[in-house]
């Protein structure tokens, strides 16, 4: 017994000398990057862990993006919500209704006495994020718009020029023939149908996606993205797709696997999927800017954004939102950003890292990589390219996958398939107009 | 002669039932009636606020054509997993029944699917039909047919059935084995001294007799068919192409937990009760008369 009780005596006193005195307060953080973008935003968060000690930022993965979302709403409704959630581009419209569980940023700046100039910030990426007042809601993380990836090889294999024109879609679908002609399997691959070509289409050629600015001005907004620019689009796609010119392989990026692996020419995809193919492919490639339809006044106008942003969850403490103002502000600075940028092919979120990303002479060695900036800046946005802030968009993303998929196989045209979209997704719109009366 | 025993007092029998009850209130009346109850409502995510709908949840659900065509895509869904899992477990346990040496080798070696996870064999499947990279489809390819689940409904309806029954064709084994092993001999070989060939055997014989294990089969294989292979449908088609493979549970997953549309798909599981008790009283009433016991 005596010796029991010596023991738990050596045994607390080893403990307490291994616990070192902790004052850090903890600032929980739940993201959906794992492999390569988990590792370099557990580097960002080693990094600002290191770089001061008042504050700790726990990172946590809690799955694929929409799982992390669920993850977030679960843990709110049991009161035991992280302080920062990422929630990506679709779930915006989500996050701003809940207006009880969400902590605007710039009211966490404001409260922590951080200098916060949302002017630092590039205006499309901040326009997704920012209401109509121009108050910033969330922090913009990673933010990507899609380009166009090119198979130099196979193009020459085709007898064409590598560094042909291709600006507009009439000229892309000429390359198209003469690569379908010489028996390339996989002319044309995209990733994300409904972000490409439907979503970015429409900003791209400055037509409305929905009504009320794509959302932004109110809860009453209707789906229109089945007017004559977007019908011609999928209409066409629809016609390549019967004659064997675009493979259609899947919802997500899927395609990516082929393009990686030499099999398709021509790839539409995000910004963001640089990194991979820079890593896989054994072939010479280029970046191009996404193709736009010549004769549509306004085109080219600019891209929007994909990716996510960070949410402040209500209910911590004042000592604890000013470690996560300390910490968004951390993830703001040029070199984060920079650093980021040129990891992932993802934007950079503020003009300061995107300077400096340009005077470090990255552009110069990486061609290609500047065109997602450029493509997204060019213009200043209008009220159709601004982004798309939309409820129960998710779900209105599925039934647009749902409805090309009937133009790719060939049982509907683009009319039907776009009308049938939109009266589908219009009544989600109605119910999330109901819920948030 | 029935005699009928009656015991003195309720207490004690209530106490004995109590715990089975506390069990079925807590986990199955309370949730039931938590989803009848947000069917009435389209609740906000977080749980801020709620709207009264009142059946508005139902109508809105019921005008949906896709959603009236996923009862359908259920019912192909299950019949086909059902039918396909039991008939080819049947025949395997035929041909596992006749053996004389190594039969416990291949029983032990059917069994193996069954301890593969439904998600895990989803992949497995869905590497095979890869439209692009899979063994399988590269086969058929050679054949001359192009195989593209992606775009293909009937393609895509195939192959969930296909993974979702092979796992299943394990455990459909194992109980039609032990079936046709309590068979006895004696009544088969009468049988086969009197002229019965061996088909003649197996429909007068072995059917009959493997009624009560294969209408329990039929209950387990329909229940497993509606509820447990959502894991499939999510890995190989997310419900794809245009709704073709989602079944009712699938959409009560993709709307709540995807779409994050709570009253909608409480609504759906509420329907989905009725459906699955429906089937139960159908099953109970009308083909359990059919069994010998």
């Amino acid at each position: 017994m005596k010796r029991m009780s010596m023991f738990f005596v050596i045994l607390s006193a080893a403990l307490m000398l291994a616990t070192p005195v902790r004052a850090a307060t903890q600032i929980e953080w739940w993201h959906a990057f794992t492999g390569r973008l988990g590792d370099l935003l557990a580097e960002q968060v080693n990094q600002f862990n290191a770089s001061q000690s008042d504050f700790e930022v726990i990172q946590n993965n809690k799955g694929n993006y929409s799982e992390t979302l669920n993850a977030g709403i679960a843990a709110f409704r049991a009161n035991e919500q992280p302080h920062l959630l990422m929630v990506f581009e679709v779930g915006t419209a989500t996050m701003m209704a809940a207006k009880g569980a969400i902590k605007p940023v710039y009211e966490v700046m404001k409260d922590a006495g951080v200098d916060f100039n949302p002017e630092a910030y590039l205006g499309p990426v901040k326009g997704y994020y920012t209401t109509t007042s121009g108050d910033m809601l969330s922090l913009p993380y990673n933010a990507s718009t899609p380009v166009l990836y090119v198979n130099k090889d196979a193009l020459s294999a085709a007898g064409l020029d590598p560094n042909i024109d291709l600006s507009t879609w009439q000229k892309v679908g000429a390359a198209l023939d003469v690569l379908k002609a010489s028996g390339n399997a996989c002319p044309l691959v995209t990733a994300w149908q409904s972000w490409v070509h439907l979503e970015n289409l429409s900003a791209y050629h400055d037509v409305p996606f929905a009504t009320k600015d794509n959302g932004f001005a109110g809860l009453d907004a209707t789906l229109s993205f089945n007017g004559p620019v977007q019908v011609k689009h999928i209409q066409t796609m629809g016609d390549w797709a019967k004659e064997g010119k675009f493979i259609y392989t899947g919802r997500r990026n899927e395609g990516g696997a082929n393009f990686r692996a030499g099999e398709c020419a021509l790839f539409t995809e995000s910004s963001a999927g640089y990194a991979g193919v820079k890593k896989e492919a054994k072939f010479d490639f280029a970046i191009r800017f996404l193709p736009y339809w010549e004769g549509v006044t306004g085109a080219p106008q600019n891209t929007i954004i994909g990716g996510a942003s960070l949410w402040v969850m209500q209910g911590h403490s004042a000592k604890e939102y000013a470690g996560v103002a300390a910490f968004l502000n951390f993830l703001s600075t040029p070199d984060i950003q920079s650093a980021w940028h040129q990891n992932t092919g993802y934007l950079p979120i503020t003009l300061a890292a995107a300077a400096q990303t340009k005077t470090e002479g990255f552009y110069d060695a990486n061609p290609g990589t500047e065109i997602a900036g450029m493509q997204m800046t060019a213009k200043a946005p209008t009220s159709n390219s601004k982004g798309i802030r939309l409820g129960f968009f998710d779900q209105i993303r599925g039934i647009i996958d749902e409805e090309l998929e009937a133009v790719w196989s060939g049982s509907k045209n683009a009319q039907a398939a776009l009308d049938t979209a939109v009266d589908r997704g219009d009544l989600l719109l109605r119910r999330f107009e109901q819920l948030n009366r | 002669m029935r005699r009928t025993v009656i015991f003195k007092g309720w207490k004690l029998p209530i106490l004995l039932l109590l715990p089975q009850l506390t069990i079925t209130a807590l986990f199955f009346f309370y949730p039931a009636g938590q989803a009848i109850w947000e069917s009435l409502f389209i609740p906000d995510p977080f749980g801020l606020k709620s709207q009264f709908v009142g059946t508005g949840n139902f109508e809105f659900l019921l005008s949906d054509r896709y959603y009236r065509n996923s009862f359908r895509t259920t019912a192909v869904f299950s019949i086909s997993v059902t039918f396909l899992s039991m008939g080819i477990a049947l025949y395997l346990a035929v041909l596992a029944d006749r053996l004389i040496k190594g039969a416990g080798i291949y029983s032990s070696l059917l069994i193996w699917p069954y301890a593969v996870a439904p998600a895990i064999a989803g992949v497995l499947w869905l590497f095979m039909f890869n439209t692009r990279v899979g063994v399988v489809s590269w086969y058929i390819g050679l054949l001359g047919y192009d195989w593209n689940h992606v775009l293909n409904q009937g393609e895509a309806m195939g192959l969930v059935v296909l993974a979702s029954s092979w796992g299943r064709i394990s455990y459909n084994f194992l109980f039609f084995l032990a079936g046709l092993q309590a068979i006895p001999k004696s009544v088969i070989e009468a049988a086969a001294i009197d002229g019965a060939k061996f088909w003649r055997r197996f429909r007068t014989i072995v059917i009959p007799l493997l009624s009560p294990i294969t209408f329990f089969l039929l209950v387990v294989n329909i229940v497993y068919a509606f509820f447990e292979t959502f894991g499939v449908i999510h890995t190989i088609t997310s419900g794809g192409p245009q709704q073709a493979t989602t079944t009712l549970v699938y959409k009560v997953f993709s709307d709540g937990f995807v779409g994050q549309d709570l009253g909608s798909s409480a609504a759906q599981s509420v329907i989905l009760l009725f459906v699955v008790g429906l089937l139960t009283v159908i099953q109970f009433k009308f083909i359990e008369r059919k069994v010998h016991y």
